[in-house]
């Protein structure tokens, strides 16, 4: 393996230099419909789950095929990608928000042909490689985090989770049964990378343990100030401790008033908290990003510790089916899972999802705690 | 023969939802073949101890790497996340796996051309294992080594006219909707505003001077398909103030079942005839609309542009074309001080090139006051806590508008300034004692 340079010269590393160009500019990419018609679409239709239409004022028209992704991908499964977006789609593709893949042809004949060749790959293991689904009232794909494949402080791992709840509700992937559609996501820590917070269902990595203290190494490798002024809850003072007759600045941490958020561990690294047993996820619920109907709105904890169980998160996955499954049974059209559970009552949704309301589901934190108890006796027994 | 058993991780390659495991070995198999004779810049086997190291995670149930440490290009602060693993004798093709972040195009879009050139670089550089794309949006190349960061950056510039993205305490990399590129909702052209911002704040990107991360993140309309009003500092999503367009035949058209309601997304089940009554018209949040006979009519003064009849009625529903967007601010994850979602500060701004209006009378004041009075790792939604959205107003320069605000407070405990009482807080104590004994 020898070093190959490509003319970069550390000697002078402003010999010829580029930077700041930022990225290539979206309309080089535009396929020739898109360039043509941007601005101008007048509609859109989903002709079968996956499979969208939309229509210019020119009256030309572009058909999506959507497929389901697994985000982390290999060159080998892009240029597997690319050789389809050669073959049907003049050499254009690109990806939703949500990490689904979307082909697009400029004439109807050319979807079907389009469908059967992504229906026939799948990988070695038996798994689909490009699944069509992901639209209208169906579950769109998971979007997620890093997890145990790169990220250094989750307390779950996140494309495994994914993997076995998307095999769980891959029907629905590719299904128009549900009353709104239905948004998942997985962040593997608090920090949510994935912004996880407002999805009609969340699934989340938390660790349940306070920081272990390396104290030796703590004033080594970090600044015990960051690490203090970190913390929200001021859990953490400065100490000094004796270690093997060595007097040594370090920290110690009030653990009744960790909440296990981790962000010490961000700023030093000698406070990790991941543990096999106190990590796991809590399962959230009800939020949205939408305007649509209601207002935008934060997703609640609706079941606050399912232990990771690897490699395939069997209780995870089985209580998103459940609350799915409830939802799609009792909401009305168009209403989206939170507003189904404001209309129930909360008291209802625990019933008809059956899950266990406990005291961690009480909010206890700062102000917004004092919002979310209720005020009234409109109540339901 | 793999190089690790991986008996966990191959429970993960049954079911039919793309397995990630199958694709990282086939990877593994194709970097171990290397039937193009590729002179590997990193390990030939990263690939096979990255499986080898999540199956290790997968037992333990914990995580095995590292803090990142300073890595990064030369001049750059972000775009580079150093990646160690905390058993580098154990999987020594992945000891060193930093992350790169490579600035996506707006709308996702791609020729293959590209991609191609992207696979290249990183088969060649890097472990050829990619997010695509990152939760911000950028394209991640995951698994490189430090010697390589220059090299990959030099040819990713000299050759791929292609710039990193931003990590730290940066303007992060900013992203947008699909927009006026394919959807007949968007009110302005979110592609070329996050392009024209991208690049206008280059030096935000990629040199950190704030307390925390920042995101643009751009909407087209308020269905927010990039969820720009719940993670995003700034949040720009598309509106209208004129009338919503009713084409009546369309209407008529739903009414009679020729056309299908909300695009067909509801094709899975038998919902029953279409009710514009019950689907439509009970379920504005404004009640601003009704059938007058066969013809369907909209109040829009009073219409919030909650999307959803138009939505539903895409083909006899339309935008209105005095458009521009609503700008808010300060929405955040949980980390620290729970989550928050976006203000609205501007109510409404004209969205044309070159932006003027946007960059020096809304971001560049309030990047000035966070930089100013933020604290270390605070976000600009927890300092619009901290110092309250008069401040917000002030540092504006607008005026208060009740559209900022959800109701007035409910608490009289109001902080009047100096100024604003008739002859100042200063008094004098015995001019008050001549009428009042102590």
């Amino acid at each position: 393996m020898a070093f190959i340079s490509s003319g970069y010269n550390p000697e002078k590393p402003m010999e010829d230099r580029i930077t700041d160009i930022g990225p290539r500019k979206y309309d080089e990419f535009y396929p020739p419909v898109i360039a043509k018609n941007k601005g101008k679409w007048l509609y859109h239709e989903y002709l079968q789950p996956g499979v969208l239409v939309h229509v210019a004022e020119s009256g030309d028209e572009v058909y999506t095929v959507r497929c389901g992704g697994a985000r982390l991908m290999s060159t080998s499964h892009i240029r597997e990608i690319c050789e389809i977006a050669d073959k049907h789609c003049g050499g254009h593709v690109r990806w939703t928000t949500r990490n689904n893949i979307e082909f697009m042809v400029d004439n109807k004949s050319k979807v079907q042909p389009l469908l059967d060749d992504l229906a026939g790959r799948k990988f070695k293991g038996g798994s689909f490689k490009f699944p069509v689904g992901g639209t209208g009232a169906g579950v769109s794909n998971i979007v997620h985090t890093q997890g145990w494949i790169h990220c250094h402080t989750p307390a779950t791992d996140a494309s495994g989770p994914v993997k076995a709840v998307m095999d769980e509700v891959f029907a629905d992937f590719q299904q128009h049964r549900m009353p709104a559609h239905v948004r998942v996501s997985l962040a593997c820590c608090l920090n949510m990378c994935g912004a996880v917070h407002c999805s009609d269902i969340a699934i989340l990595g938390y660790h349940r343990k306070p920081p272990m203290l390396d104290h030796e190494y703590l004033d080594k490798m970090c600044e015990i100030p960051l690490a203090i002024a970190a913390c929200p809850t001021a859990a953490i003072k400065p100490a000094k401790v004796e270690i093997n007759g060595q007097k040594l600045n370090s920290v110690a941490v009030n653990n009744e008033r960790c909440m296990f958020c981790g962000n010490c561990y961000t700023m030093c690294p000698s406070m990790p908290l991941a543990d096999t047993e106190g990590d796991g996820i809590v399962i959230m619920a009800g939020g949205k990003v939408s305007n649509r109907i209601s207002a935008p709105k934060f997703s609640k904890v609706v079941v606050a510790f399912i232990p990771n169980e690897a490699p395939r998160w069997p209780k995870t996955a089985e209580t998103i089916k459940q609350m799915i499954e409830a939802y799609a049974k009792d909401a009305r059209k168009y209403e989206r899972l939170g507003e189904w559970a404001e209309r129930i009552g909360w008291e209802r949704f625990f019933e008809k999802c059956e899950l266990d309301f406990t005291h961690h589901l009480i909010d206890d934190f700062r102000d917004p705690a004092y919002y979310t108890w209720r005020q009234t006796t409109q109540f339901k027994f | 023969m793999a190089k690790h058993e991986t008996p966990m991780l191959d429970q993960l390659e049954s079911g039919p939802w793309p397995s990630f495991v199958s694709d990282l070995k086939q990877q593994a198999e194709k970097r171990a073949k290397n039937a193009e004779g590729i002179e590997f810049q990193v390990p030939q086997d990263a690939v096979e101890d990255l499986l080898g190291v999540l199956e290790l995670s997968y037992k333990h149930g914990r995580t095995h790497w590292k803090h990142g440490g300073i890595v990064g290009v030369f001049g750059y602060g972000g775009g580079v996340i150093g990646r160690y693993c905390d058993q580098p004798q154990m999987f020594p093709g992945v000891a060193h796996f930093h992350t790169m972040r490579i600035n996506q195009p707006g709308g996702k879009f791609y020729t293959t051309k590209f991609l191609r050139d992207l696979c290249d670089l990183w088969d060649f550089r890097g472990s050829g294992i990619t997010n695509m794309h990152g939760s911000t949006g950028d394209i991640i190349f995951l698994g490189t080594t430090t010697p390589q960061l220059e090299e990959i950056f030099y040819e990713l510039t000299h050759k791929l006219d292609q710039d990193l993205g931003g990590s730290g305490s940066n303007l992060r990399t900013p992203a947008d909707c699909i927009g006026q590129a394919r959807c007949e909702y968007a009110c302005y052209d979110t592609q070329a505003l996050c392009y024209d911002l991208t690049n206008e704040y280059q030096d935000e990107l990629h040199r950190p001077a704030f307390p925390y991360k920042f995101k643009f993140k751009f909407d087209g309309c308020p269905n927010c398909c990039v969820a720009s009003i719940a993670r995003s500092d700034l949040s720009f999503i598309g509106t209208w103030k004129d009338d919503i367009k009713i084409d009546q035949a369309a209407v008529q058209a739903y009414i009679g079942g020729e056309i299908v309601p909300n695009a067909g997304a509801h094709s899975g089940r038998d919902w029953g005839k279409f009710d514009i009554q019950k689907e439509v018209i009970d379920l504005c949040p404004t009640g601003c609309m009704a059938m007058d006979g066969k013809t369907l009519k909209i109040n829009n003064r009073e219409c919030t542009r909650c999307m959803h009849c138009i939505n539903v009625m895409p083909r006899a529903l339309r935008i209105g074309d005095e458009r521009g967007v609503s700008i808010l601010a300060g929405a955040k994850a949980p980390i620290l001080d729970g989550a928050q979602m976006g203000t609205l500060v501007v109510p409404f701004i004209e969205c044309e090139p070159p932006y003027t209006k946007i960059k020096e009378e809304v971001i560049e004041p309030l990047w000035d006051w966070w930089m100013e009075e933020g604290k270390n790792r605070e976000r600009l939604g927890e300092l619009m806590k901290r110092q309250g959205l008069q401040k917000v107003i002030e540092v504006l320069g607008v005026d208060p508008d009740p559209r900022m605000v959800q109701e007035p407070r409910s608490n009289p405990y109001i902080f009047w300034k100096e100024e604003e009482v008739e002859g100042g807080w200063e008094r004098d104590i015995n001019e008050f004692r001549k009428h009042h004994l102590r």
